[in-house]
């Protein structure tokens, strides 16, 4: 095993210790079907614990190709004695702010494209809307049996499906034809101008009611689906994909979050440090990535996400609570 | 240079607006949160009773803590932890502003199709804002 799989297996180990001891500390400390936290732990504990976990998961985020909601959401669910209500709200902000930063940068340099972005948008979070509304209406025990079966179709996901760097679109179709879904992106590292266009419009937009859907529900974000439509299904390039799909999120969350907030399952005493936590965990990340990609992180990220999803069903069939 | 020239004149305003609003709505959320945390303005909920609370559905969570929802929270602004929903109302909202500052760039090169588009999702962004859709609770 090479010195750098070490290491990061260290920083894996230690989320999920950090994570036991929460979920200990909880459960020992609380009655059974009580969530509740352990009254004497001074408040600051929690904020603060939030804020190491999800630094460190805004890094094994970047360094895993996820966006920080996918992680977020399952992994604080599980282990923290907040209601996943909550979590759902501090997910969807969490994947929010996380593309409102990255969202501008991705814009100016033509990597997003708002040709793309905007007739997908419209859907997305229109759809989202739904999703949140459904969410926090349905009994928690099936959202969390759900929640655990999707985390599970994401590791599927994240594990079979292929990317194609510059997809064959041999013919536009109709309908993007007449939208001018099309562009040229510089790609920097062969110093080349590549001319897009996009395929099976309709198809890709009709999916993305179901993944705004359950981007909504779940507060999750919705990259994991975003890229592989966009780039599989529609023809876009993969790094055309990838920012469009993080820019989109700005959009997408931005409405499934107004439910929540206006449903009153926002905590800020959660989402502030939750938000702060990935975001400068995001920026290490990136450092870190530019200088090394250990290829094992990816499949710690799969480890991570197969563990959290296991314990939201197991949770939600009152096996594993 | 080549990379400037590829973005269109819509989506360079976009960016702009959408750096501006993400960095003042972040700048929002730490200040405000850094207020909540020092106890200067006190909280509806006393931050050490919090941890009753958060296990809780949010129905059971609203009734108990008699907190309000929807645009309800405006009206408790000098709270601590109400406070912390200008930052988070600004976040949720700078994408509005951004479709807004776009809608005549559009129009104006006649992408009348786009431009209805960005019309159209500016209404559902407002609605989802409007706090007239509620959850049926479970």
């Amino acid at each position: 095993m090479s010195q750098r799989t070490v290491k990061w297996s260290v920083i894996v180990f230690s989320i999920l210790s950090l994570l036991f001891m929460s979920s200990a500390f909880v459960s020992a400390e609380a009655p059974a079907g009580d969530t509740a936290a352990n009254p004497q732990t001074p408040w600051w504990v929690w904020p603060l614990v939030l804020f190491i976990v999800t630094f460190f998961l805004g890094i094994v985020a970047v360094l895993g190709g996820v966006g920080g909601g996918v992680l977020f959401v399952p992994i604080i669910g599980g282990f923290f004695p907040f209601n996943l209500d909550f979590v759902r709200g501090a997910g969807l902000l969490v994947a929010l702010a996380g593309a409102l930063a990255a969202g501008p940068g991705l814009l100016k340099k033509g990597m997003a494209d708002l040709r793309l972005a905007l007739p997908v948008a419209l859907i997305a979070s229109s759809s989202a809307i739904v999703g949140a509304m459904m969410g926090l209406a349905m009994p928690q025990d099936v959202v969390q049996i759900a929640l655990g079966v999707t985390i599970l179709g994401i590791v599927l996901i994240i594990f079979l499906a292929k990317k194609s760097e510059y997809p064959d679109v041999k013919q536009a179709d109709a309908l993007s034809t007449a939208l001018r879904i099309n562009g040229i992106y510089h790609e920097v590292s062969t110093g080349q101008d590549i001319n897009w266009k996009i395929h099976r419009t309709p198809k890709g937009l009709a999916l993305f009611i179901i993944i705004g859907i359950m981007a909504g529900m779940f507060g999750l974000g919705a990259g994991w689906a975003n890229v592989p439509v966009l780039n599989l299904l529609m023809g876009a390039p993969l790094k055309v994909s990838v920012a469009t799909s993080k820019f989109l999120l700005s959009i997408t969350d931005t409405s499934a979050a107004w439910i929540y907030v206006n449903n009153g399952a926002v905590l800020p005493m959660m989402v502030v440090p939750s938000i702060i936590g990935i975001m400068l965990g995001s920026i290490v990340g990136v450092r870190i990535l530019a200088k090394t990609k250990p290829a094992a992180i990816r499949y710690m990220v799969i480890g991570l996400l197969l563990f959290a999803g296991s314990r939201a069903l197991l949770k939600g069939l009152g096996i594993w609570n | 240079m080549a990379n400037e020239i590829r973005a269109t004149e819509e989506q360079i305003k976009y960016a702009k607006i959408l750096d501006l609003g993400m960095k003042v709505g972040l700048a929002a959320l730490v200040v405000t949160f850094l207020i909540y945390a020092s106890g200067i303005f006190t909280p509806h909920i006393p931050v050490n009773d919090l941890s009753k609370y958060w296990g809780m559905s949010v129905h059971e969570y609203l009734e108990a803590t008699h907190s309000p929802h929807g645009w309800g929270w405006l009206a408790m602004i000098g709270k601590g932890d109400f406070l912390n929903f200008i930052g988070i109302a600004f976040l949720a909202g700078v994408t509005v502003i951004c479709y807004l500052a776009i809608i005549p760039i559009l129009f104006k090169k006649k992408d009348t199709v786009y431009g209805i588009i960005a019309i159209v999702e500016v209404l559902v962004l407002v609605l989802a804002a409007s706090g007239i859709l509620k959850s049926g609770g479970h």
